[in-house]
């Protein structure tokens, strides 16, 4: 199995890769770790006739501190999001979404920005990037812009970025004293993929109370979403386990829940409320005051 | 296309097509055929070598992406006529039945204990995770790779 012809361009750096989506326009696509793209490809789902791969520009690739946030570069691995010293002790609920992604394969090849622009609906970043309010740079020929998390997932495989702009980073403000955080998914048991995954971050203020809830779900509909009613139901609460139970009840609300082979659109309702409960309590358990 | 490449230590340069696969390229061109394939789907993990020093399905690398890399194959792994430890561990420990799974079994263990020299048996599923084995159960492919972490640890210590 392998794709239909198409020409291979390797980009030194982001300028080289703007101008090269310049010149072919609709016929290219960016190419980053190859584990969407490459599958879709073999299977005919996609036949670019250019790739331009910006797997190997070194300016995308990283981790770095700037201005109190979190910047990670667009071709970034996972396994590089997951390892990090600097993710793991400052924003360390994507550290856990990204050791949660696949297998050690996968890890070592897919990159945050493939996984965002692709944006398929069972990928896990998207939760944490919306718990997270990632914010998303894209760049073009005609300047950068950046998206937040929750204006860049439109809809089903479809996000902000538009033709011809590349996704050059990510960037997150750090976690803040008194807050816990987890990713939980139901894994799809072939490839790793979350039938639902619920992203939980809770701060604590100082009596003990919920001051900032943050969940982001995966899976249960056609694109990752913030459940900002579990978020206001809980808010200025105290996290008791009643409490938690009835903000979690509200996970699948407004939602359009998907229906596939691995699960029932009923299922995965049920699935987003069970997980964001477990998710919150385990993200609260953790909180030391 | 012209790629440039080092294959366990030696380096070699050929004109591939765009498209050509990773695997392809080391099995056809490069001669080397120890690299499986299996699914051709990126979820066996059948097809596992280490480009630069990371475990990576070669069903789903570009040969073009690999232009440049230091891959090491199977064939790589026993130096100067002695298996490496990961080889000596499924020999010992049994971990193989028709040996199908092995040469992509062997590339992640090689990846997984330079990462985590002592993985618990918990660490070691975990990892196993992209690689299937339809014939041994895992249990002795387990085995397999907690002998070869042991044996590691103690040439380290030996060295040390
Ligand atoms: C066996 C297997 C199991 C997997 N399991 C999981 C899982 O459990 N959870 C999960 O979340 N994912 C999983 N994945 C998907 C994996 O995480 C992909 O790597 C990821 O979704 C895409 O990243 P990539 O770098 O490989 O992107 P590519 O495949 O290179 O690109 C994907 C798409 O994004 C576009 N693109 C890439 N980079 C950019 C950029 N910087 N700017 C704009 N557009 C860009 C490309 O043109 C393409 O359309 C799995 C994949 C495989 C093969
Ligand atoms: S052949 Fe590559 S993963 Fe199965
Ligand atoms: S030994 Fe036969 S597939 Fe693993």
């Amino acid at each position: 199995m392998f794709p239909a012809r198409f020409q291979y361009h390797r980009a030194g750096s982001v300028k080289e890769a703007l101008g090269m989506l310049q010149q072919f326009g609709d016929d290219a696509k960016l190419l980053s770790g190859g584990h969407s793209l490459l599958p879709m490809m073999k299977l005919r789902l996609a036949q670019p006739a250019h790739l331009v791969d910006i797997g190997g520009i070194n300016d995308l690739v990283g981790i770095r501190e700037e201005g109190g946030k979190i910047v990670i570069g667009g071709a970034t691995i996972h396994d590089q999001v997951a390892g990090s010293a600097v993710i793991r002790s400052k924003l360390g609920l994507l550290a856990e979404c990204a050791a949660a992604i696949g297998d050690i394969q996968v890890r070592n090849r897919g990159t945050i920005g493939g996984s965002l622009a692709h944006s398929d609906p069972a990928a896990d970043y998207p939760a944490a990037i919306q718990a997270l309010e990632g914010e998303i740079r894209l760049e073009s020929g005609s300047g950068a812009r950046t998206v937040k998390a929750n204006d860049f997932f439109v809809d089903l495989m479809t996000t902000a970025i538009k033709p011809g702009e590349i996704l050059t980073s990510v960037s997150f403000t750090p976690h803040t004293a008194r807050t816990g955080y987890t990713y939980l998914k139901h894994r799809q048991p072939a490839s790793g993929f979350a039938v639902v995954g619920v992203a939980a971050l809770v701060t604590l203020d100082t009596k003990g109370n919920c001051e900032r809830v943050r969940v982001g779900i995966t899976g249960l509909g056609p694109k990752a979403f913030r459940a900002t009613a579990v978020e206001s139901a809980l808010t200025g609460k105290k996290p008791e386990a009643a409490t938690i139970g009835q903000a979690a009840a509200h996970a699948a609300d407004g939602i359009d829940a998907l229906a596939d082979i691995h699960a029932s659109a009923e299922f995965r309702a049920e699935l987003a409320r069970v997980y964001t409960r477990r998710a919150l309590q385990q993200a609260i358990s953790t909180i030391k005051v | 296309m012209r790629v440039t490449m080092t294959i366990n230590g030696q380096q070699r340069s050929d004109e591939v097509e765009d498209r050509m696969l990773l695997v392809h390229y080391l099995r056809e061109v490069a001669q080397l055929t120890g690299t499986h394939v299996g699914c051709e789907t990126s979820l066996c993990g059948a097809c596992t070598v280490l480009m630069n020093g990371k475990a990576v399905k070669s069903c789903t690398v570009l040969a073009a992406q690999a232009d440049g890399a230091q891959i090491t194959t199977v064939e790589g792994l026993a130096k100067d006529g002695e298996l490496h430890p990961v080889q000596e561990g499924f020999w010992e420990e049994h971990g193989l039945q028709c040996g199908f799974c092995t040469p992509g079994m062997l590339m992640l263990a090689t990846d997984l204990l330079s990462r985590n020299p002592d993985p618990s048996e918990a660490d070691i599923r975990h990892a196993l995770d992209g690689n299937l084995c339809r014939c041994t159960g895992y249990q002795h492919i387990i085995n397999a790779v907690q002998y070869a972490a042991r044996k590691m640890r103690g040439d380290a210590r030996k060295s040390a």
